[in-house]
């Protein structure tokens, strides 16, 4: 029978099947940190459970820490606190653990890939829904609650459900200043964020083909924001050019094992999906977010929609356009702006910084914007300054912080403040997402460079 | 954590007939520093239920208290976004047991059930029909009997079934959880492990 690369992965795992219930689903990798972690390890605790397979689980810190002076103490208590139960946690355990200062770490779906901890074929788990990113390589991998994370260190596997299939087709070229993270807010503006609820998604086509490993990241990144288990890309020879020789990639006779494997990993010509859905890569322009959530996002050079025209309430449409501070019919572009972030788990990756300083270099940045650069792990703050990035990013008048998850979710002092406006390449525009009352724009990292040199929302056709 | 057992639950109601209702809503962020999974009720709906000089805000809906009862009534899609099961602790140290809607995001509605909130999905329909009882009338009563799987618009008796896996009901009919059942498979989990190529 025909199956798809979902099924491949999926059914190789399933320890047990239980009728009229979910999947015991054995977990491979399983990635852990300070936030989603303490309360699975108390639990663990209380029921006088021991961690199954220790090899299995890696953490590193990232959501609360601080980006700049990381080498002294962390201030806030309640933080600190968080990165120590982390630490004895792992240390107790018998866990790698990778904390604030140590050279390979960084956000945990940055590390995971540049460490070879995410492989093809395998299922990754994370207390953090964007583990999705995992998906470029081939891996099932989606985010779960900490009782989960509890089963994962008791016993290295889950209760899920199989969700459903669908596929989703991007033909043809992108055009000209058009990214991954246009493609992702593309889809999910089709979809809207509960199109997807339900079904693990498989990204299938040529524009996905010739993406990078570091694009097709940004786009299995953005997957739960449509609200999809998880996104799923084929692995190719890119894919394993990218693994080889990582700290925890299989070395020697158990890679060309494993080579065989993964090169079984693709979906059947004749599988069926529950779904399908198929785009022409020409029609996506750069993207931008106008409303509170991911799927209110539109072509830079559009208007924001009216309400008649959009699925859903119109109170919770009219809602979230006054949060924003925005009007129905108003062009996005000259937008005024406040804030500048690049980085995140969906934009924190090398490939984003070339991207951004493509623009940036031979210009200054606007006095009304405030940049925060942050780099996803220190692996990609050294390849910054070692590809010269930085030069031209402090000829600029920016400033390189240090890695984490930073403003994405504002856990830290990396906060936009009330009404402020910030064009941000992270993965939610949720109300207070970047501290209590800010307004995000979610965009690629060439549109918050073009916005970063221009004070305003710009087009980056206009300025590459 | 094994949670208390839920059977029937006979209750007023608390409506938020908003659509989209993200985790970051129901707990912001700068509440998930705790170590204890303690405490979290209070911070329930933070912003839109605190000004920032953290002074209730009086239009919203838990600072009314004509509305209350162990039942959240949500609009569509409720729970997207972060995984956060902090989430679903806030949810249920503010007192509820159950949450109504016409739709949930996936990793919502299984936080819900690991610690023994039920998420009921009803359709569009009924839900529109409860939040128009509660709003002609704050004292509706609803009642959610999980072993026939209903759900009941008791001044009316308008009733509407809702599903639930087999395994999962009877979890929460018995106060069971999915760590009590992995538990005691690990030797055949071992077993499989040592087959897993890496």
């Amino acid at each position: 029978m025909s199956t798809t690369l979902f099924d491949k992965v999926w059914d190789s795992h399933v320890v047990r099947k239980i009728k009229d219930g979910p999947d015991v689903l054995f977990i491979d990798r399983h990635l852990i940190h300070e936030v989603t972690s303490p309360v699975a390890f108390l639990g663990l605790k209380s029921r006088n459970n021991t961690v199954l397979f220790s090899e299995r689980t890696f953490a590193t810190a990232d959501h609360n820490t601080p980006t700049i002076n990381q080498h002294l103490p962390v201030e806030d208590p309640l933080s600190a606190n968080q990165l120590k139960a982390l630490e004895e946690n792992s240390a107790e355990y018998g866990i790698s653990h990778w904390g604030l200062g140590h050279q390979k770490n960084g956000i945990v779906h940055v590390v995971g890939p540049e460490n070879g901890i995410t492989l093809p074929g395998a299922t990754i788990v994370c207390g953090d829904s964007h583990t999705s990113t995992h998906g470029a390589f081939g891996a099932i991998a989606f985010g779960i609650g900490t009782s989960e994370v509890e089963m994962v260190l008791s016993s290295q596997c889950i209760m899920q459900p199989k969700p459903k299939k669908m596929r989703i087709n991007i033909t043809g070229e992108l055009g000209f200043g058009v990214t991954p993270k246009d493609v992702a807010l593309f889809i999910i503006s089709k979809l809207t964020t509960s199109g997807a609820t339900g079904y693990f998604v498989e990204y299938a086509g040529d524009v996905f083909k010739q993406m990078t490993m570091e694009g097709r990241m940004t786009v299995c990144n953005l997957s739960i924001e449509m609200g999809a288990r998880g996104g799923i890309i084929a692995p190719d020879e890119k894919t394993f050019e990218y693994i080889k020789d990582r700290l925890y990639t299989p070395k020697g006779a158990a890679w060309d094992k494993a080579m065989d494997y993964w090169k079984t990993l693709t979906t059947d010509a004749d599988a069926v999906f529950d779904k399908e859905l198929t785009f022409d890569g020409s029609d996506i322009e750069p993207m931008i977010t106008y409303g509170t959530n991911p799927g209110m996002g539109t072509g830079i050079s559009q208007n924001i929609p009216k309400a008649e025209d959009v699925e859903g309430g119109v109170a919770t449409y009219k809602k979230s356009l006054d949060y924003m501070g925005f009007a129905e019919g108003d062009t996005m572009i000259g937008k005024p702006v406040d804030y500048v972030f690049i980085g995140s788990c969906t934009n924190g990756r090398i490939e984003d910084f070339r991207a951004f300083a493509s623009i940036v270099k031979g210009r200054k940045k606007a006095d009304n914007i405030t940049a925060w650069l942050v780099p996803g792990s220190h692996v990609v703050e050294a390849a910054i300054k070692e590809e010269g990035l930085l030069d031209i990013f402090t000829a600029a008048g920016f400033v390189l912080r240090e890695p984490g998850c930073s403003a994405c979710l504002a856990m830290n002092d990396d906060k936009v403040p009330a009404g402020k406006v910030a064009v941000s390449t992270s993965n939610r525009n949720f109300e207070g997402r970047q501290g209590p009352g800010s307004r995000t724009l979610l965009a690629s990292p060439l549109v918050a460079a073009a916005t970063a040199v221009t004070g305003v929302v710009t087009d980056p056709r206009t300025l590459l | 954590m094994a949670y208390d057992k839920f059977q029937i639950l006979k209750s007023t109601a608390v409506p938020l007939p908003i659509e989209n209702v993200d985790t970051d809503q129901i707990i912001p962020a700068r509440f998930l520093k705790a170590t204890e999974r303690k405490g979290f009720g209070d911070n329930l709906f933070r912003d839109w239920r605190y000004n920032s000089d953290n002074t209730p805000k009086e239009q919203f809906i838990l600072n009314n208290p004509i509305y209350k009862g162990k039942i959240l009534v949500g609009g569509k899609n409720f729970g997207s976004g972060s995984s956060r099961e902090h989430a679903a602790w806030a949810v249920y140290d503010y007192g509820f047991r159950c949450v109504v809607s016409s739709f949930f995001a996936d990793i919502f509605r299984g936080n819900c059930l690991n610690i023994g909130v039920l998420p009921v999905q009803v359709s569009a329909g009924f839900l529109d029909k409860i939040f128009k009882a509660i709003e002609a009338n704050p004292a509706t009563e609803l009642e959610i009997d999980l072993p026939k799987q209903t759900i009941t618009l008791l001044a009316t008796g308008a009733q509407e079934s809702f599903e639930i896996n087999d395994y999962k009901k009877q979890n929460m009919i018995n106060g069971f959880d999915d760590i009590d059942y992995l538990t005691k498979m690990k030797a055949e989990i071992q077993e499989f492990a040592e087959n897993r190529p890496f």
